[in-house]
């Protein structure tokens, strides 16, 4: 091979390079029930320290991704709102992670709602990037080692949560 | 002497200056990003690009600068809001890969303009180079041409 060959080479290979690097380095982590939640502390939605999922260790958590432009997100709160008071006393938390937002717009969400389990907040994509997510809302039940149990794409209802989620924490 | 400048320094207060120039949403939204749909903020009409551009308009109502609007955009939907990619890291190759690409091009156009240069001026004299000349059958039916052509 000539050294002019050589060099096309290389700089082939180093274009290729660099797009897969910038491909790779965006794209979503895959994962999966049986696997560790993916976790890192993050702000409370509203000031007032730090939380993350780790802090609930020892309980089912309902970690439920949702932003307040998002209709469906809108529709499912009450239902979490109201599946968490009734499940709160027995060992199960709901976590919401707000994405994709303005702090502002997800207060108004909480207040408009009347939600009172915990909110985190991340800025921009990153914790849906972390947990794979296509899209809000997602909803990821976490069992009391930290494994993911279950991994609802979209929205829950009563239906969903009493026919999907309530048999694997009252079966626990 | 006093009035004069009285009047000096109300006219120079009086001047908009560029920090306290009234922003324009559209100087903002062509430079910063929808994330979620991955278009700039401008193309943008989803619910998340509406809310948006509702946060930047509460930002010019407050008498917000571009920038201190595009430093909120950062704090609340994070660095992937802005359209022009970082100075840093990863992103620092958006800024090298055409400078560097350019100056690969320049490079070799020089070299072949060179080389090109140096092959078509022969031995630079003008007169062509000896392995231009042409060849006897060439010569032969180049005479049979012009004899053909009575030229």
């Amino acid at each position: 091979m000539s050294a002019r060959s050589l060099l096309a080479f290389l700089a082939v290979c180093a274009v290729i390079g660099l797009l897969g690097f910038g491909l790779l380095s965006k794209g979503s982590a895959k994962i999966e029930v049986g696997d560790r939640v993916p976790d890192r502390a993050l702000p409370v939605l509203g000031g007032g320290g730090e939380g993350e999922i780790a802090d609930y260790r020892g309980d089912w958590v309902l970690v439920n991704l949702w932003a307040s432009w998002c209709p469906p997100c809108r529709d499912e709160a009450p239902t979490l709102e109201r599946w968490w008071r009734a499940h709160r006393d027995e060992g199960v938390a709901v976590l919401g992670i707000n994405v994709q937002d303005n702090s502002q717009d997800a207060l108004a969400f909480v207040d408009e709602f009347h939600t009172t389990y915990p909110q985190l907040r991340s800025v921009g994509d990153e914790r849906s990037e972390a947990f794979g997510s296509t899209g809000v809302p997602e909803n990821f039940l976490v069992d009391p080692k930290g494994r993911l149990a279950l991994i609802l794409r979209g929205a829950v209802d009563e239906r969903i949560l009493n026919e999907s989620v309530d048999p694997i924490v009252e079966g626990s | 002497m006093a009035r004069l400048a009285c009047l000096i320094l109300a006219a120079v207060a009086a001047f908009p200056t560029a920090a306290s120039a009234k922003v324009n949403i559209s100087d903002v939204e062509d430079e910063v990003m929808c994330p979620i749909c991955g278009t700039l903020l401008e193309l943008s009409d989803s619910p998340q690009a509406r809310r948006e551009k509702a946060f930047i308009a509460e930002m010019i109502a407050a008498g917000k600068s571009k920038a201190e609007i595009e430093d909120a955009l950062v704090d609340e939907y994070g660095p992937a809001v802005l359209a022009q990619p970082a100075g840093s890291g990863f992103e620092l190759s958006a800024y090298l890969v055409p400078a560097i690409a350019l100056l690969v091009a320049a490079v070799a156009l020089a070299v072949g303009v060179a080389r090109w240069r140096r092959h078509g001026d022969g031995d630079g004299d003008g007169t062509p180079a000896a392995g231009d000349a042409p060849g006897d059958e060439d010569s032969a039916r180049l005479d049979a041409d012009i004899a053909r052509y009575d030229l």
